[in-house]
């Protein structure tokens, strides 16, 4: 049975995408979603502590949060410009992308440098949802932003590498099945290059021995489902090594372009956030018989704090536009992430300053976003360290570090 | 046989009031243009009837000129195809025309596999006619069915559903093919997923115009004036009171002394 000849699909058109950088049924059907889960839904999880697991289920049955696994494994096949926009509008409604973005990016290990039969096994129930790969287990509690001092070390045991040591600010484990690891397997004292002798592993946290494994809960500012993570022999099997050994560093910058571009997102949907609050504070808030929006002094933050964001915005869509196209675009995601880190946390204050007292009140989700925007200066990367990537990868200065 | 669905593109609900007069009259909407949400009903019956009869769908808009958004929302939702009628064809014309026109559409589409159920939503936000579906009806010369609430069966020919009317509900059967309006009760609209938006933002939806349809509208009536009432002036009264009962006492005084109750 086949439809006449003048309803007829077209064959994908690739520069559809280029041409119609933002999207609006992609934005409308996110927002409908997340309409479901309005500013009480995240006010009482953030007060509780929760898991905001019916909204992550939701996000998960829509495809949403497979959309950047590639479409032979059952995913959504997405651009990255297309992934950004879906963590933009969670976070413009007024909710937390950052509670389940991971499971969005997290698998771009795999798909680039997993083998294939790494991939079957994992990338469809992924895609389905069926399996949650949230986790990544990198910072240190002594290495910090220096990633190349990490201290888990993982050592072969015939077919099994066995892992010791710590992680802490690993956020969402108890909510994930996968963990991505990165752990030495040579000791930095072995190795030529700093950067070498780093491995990835997919570790199963279902049914992991208690003995080998303990997840502590780390109590933060932000409703963030962080942890520390203490491993005491746990045995993984070198089937799980993603990759060659060794190669893990490298591995893991190659995901982080795409990691900063769509946390910059999530920026900007802080930062829209943010300025219609403000905005819409200032219009109706009346003191000394006028609208505290007409005061030059409330007025010129908010639209400096606007500018701002949008200028962020550019990059934004520069560096997801490069990414897309498969062009090298480390610079302009570490200044997009920086830009809209920066242009949201503005935003944030400014709103909380334009809402005076009534800015600290619950009710008004300002406070919490407030604290929510704050993090993206600090993690994945801290915007000190994108200023030093810059000063030295782009400009030419020396290593600072 | 085949399932049509008719859509229309209307302005968001929420941002309808801000519809000034002017852009009414021009067309030119500044309010966020969406599928009109009676219609979601329609399209979620199609998809199902597709589901459960192996049945191919295809949902019909008219509308201005590049005016997709709400075939674009139908087909992420996941009908297979989407016509578009340019709304020129009917030149300004009233509801019959607008029939006229998807009654056209209809007998275009009708050339392969038969179109042998035409779905819509039993109203649209912005229009409130109900009577278009009724128009499509009769100028196609097939039963109608209005406020269905459940379609049963579609066996030997005959279409079974239950319908909705004041105070109750009947069963009803109809001999295909046949014009259903379907009411909200019939099923929960699905949200589009990302691959269906993905899958829907590649289509190139075709595009019907006066010479792809050979009708000469005939409207019998035409806008000669358009008018929006001044916003009611509303009062707030907040009622205070020791107790939950006592509020509630004064509330409901008020409302018998306004008359409510
Ligand atoms: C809520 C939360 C969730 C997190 N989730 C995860 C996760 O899931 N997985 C994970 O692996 N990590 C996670 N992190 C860790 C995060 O990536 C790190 O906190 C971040 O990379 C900074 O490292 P650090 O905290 O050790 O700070 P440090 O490296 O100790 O830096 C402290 C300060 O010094 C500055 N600084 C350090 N070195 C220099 C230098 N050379 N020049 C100039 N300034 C410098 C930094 O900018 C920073 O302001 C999370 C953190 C938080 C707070």
């Amino acid at each position: 049975m086949s439809l006449p000849a003048i309803i007829y699909l077209m064959p994908p058109s690739p520069t559809e995408i280029d041409t119609n950088p933002h999207y609006p049924e992609l934005r409308r059907a996110v927002r409908q979603l997340c309409a479901r889960f309005p500013s009480e839904y995240w006010r009482r999880l953030d007060a509780q502590r929760a898991y905001p697991v019916e909204f992550v289920e939701t996000m998960t049955a829509a495809g949403f949060l497979g959309a950047l696994i590639p479409e032979a494994y059952g995913g959504g096949g997405a651009t990255l410009a297309e992934a950004s926009v879906i963590l933009e509008e969670i976070n413009r409604s007024g909710g937390n992308a950052g509670v389940c973005h991971a499971q969005m990016y997290v698998m771009g290990a795999l798909v680039r440098h997993g083998s294939d039969e790494q991939k079957e096994r994992w990338l469809p129930p992924l895609a389905e949802g069926e399996l949650r790969l949230q986790a990544f287990g990198v910072t240190e509690p002594t290495a910090g932003s220096d990633t190349t001092r990490i201290q888990t070390r993982a050592v072969r045991d015939g077919d099994e590498y066995i892992i010791t040591g710590q992680k802490i600010w690993t956020s969402r484990a108890e909510y994930s099945d996968l963990m991505l690891l990165l752990a030495r397997t040579t000791p930095l004292e072995a190795v030529k290059k700093r950067t070498e002798g780093l491995s990835l592993f997919l570790v199963d946290l279902r049914g992991a021995d208690e003995r080998a494994l303990t997840i502590r809960p780390l109590e933060t500012m932000i409703n963030h489902h962080t942890t520390e993570i203490f491993f005491d022999g746990l045995r993984v099997p070198a089937a799980n090594r993603i990759g060659g050994e060794g190669m893990g560093f490298r591995y893991i910058l190659d995901g982080m372009n795409a990691e900063r571009i769509l946390i910059a997102a999530e920026s900007i949907g802080d930062g829209g956030w943010f300025i219609e609050r403000a905005v819409a504070y200032a219009n109706e808030r009346i003191v000394f018989d006028r609208p505290i929006g007409q005061n030059q002094g409330v007025q010129f933050p908010i639209a400096q704090a606007y500018t701002h964001l949008r200028a962020a915005d550019l990059m934004r869509w520069h560096a997801a536009e490069l990414f897309d196209g498969g062009k090298s675009c480390g610079a302009e995601a570490n200044m997009a992430k920086m830009l809209a880190a920066d242009a949201a946390w503005e935003a944030a204050n400014v709103c909380l300053q334009t809402h005076g007292g009534f800015g600290f009140a619950r009710e008004h989700d300002v406070e919490r976003k407030f604290r929510e925007a704050k993090l993206y200066q600090i993690a994945p990367v801290s915007n000190n360290l994108v200023l030093s990537y810059l000063a030295q990868h782009v400009l030419g200065l020396p290593r600072s570090y | 046989m085949n399932v049509a669905v008719l859509v229309k593109q209307t302005p968001d609900t929420a941002e309808l009031p801000k519809v000034t007069v002017a852009e009414a009259q021009s067309g030119e909407l500044q309010a966020t243009m969406v599928i009109n949400p009676w219609d979601e009903f329609a399209v979620e019956e199609a998809i199902d009837l597709s589901d459960r009869f192996g049945c191919e769908t295809v949902a019909i808009s008219m509308g201005r000129e590049g005016e997709t958004d709400a075939l674009k929302h139908a087909l992420a939702m996941g009908v297979d195809a989407a016509v578009h009628v340019d709304e020129r064809v009917i030149d300004g014309g009233d509801e019959w025309a607008t029939a006229e026109a998807l009654a056209a559409t209809l007998k275009m589409v009708d050339t392969g596999d038969q179109v042998e159920l035409v779905l819509a939503g039993k109203m649209s936000v912005d229009g409130n006619s109900s009577v278009i579906y009724a128009g499509v009806a009769c100028m196609l010369g097939w039963d109608l069915l209005v406020n269905v609430t459940r379609i049963v069966d579609i066996v030997d020919g005959k279409l079974i559903a239950e319908q909705a009317f004041e105070g109750g509900q009947e069963t009803v059967e109809v001999p295909l093919p046949v014009v259903i309006s379907v009411a909200k009760e019939i099923n929960e609209p699905r949200y589009p997923s990302f691959m269906g938006i993905r899958k829907a933002s590649r289509v190139t939806i075709p595009t019907l115009g006066s010479d792809d349809l050979e009708i000469r509208p005939s409207s019998t009536t035409r806008w000669t004036d358009l008018d929006k009432p001044e916003p009611e002036d509303v009062q707030v009264r907040i009622f205070d009171g020791a107790s939950v009962e006592e509020k509630v006492t004064q509330l409901a005084d008020a409302l018998m002394a306004e008359k409510v109750i």
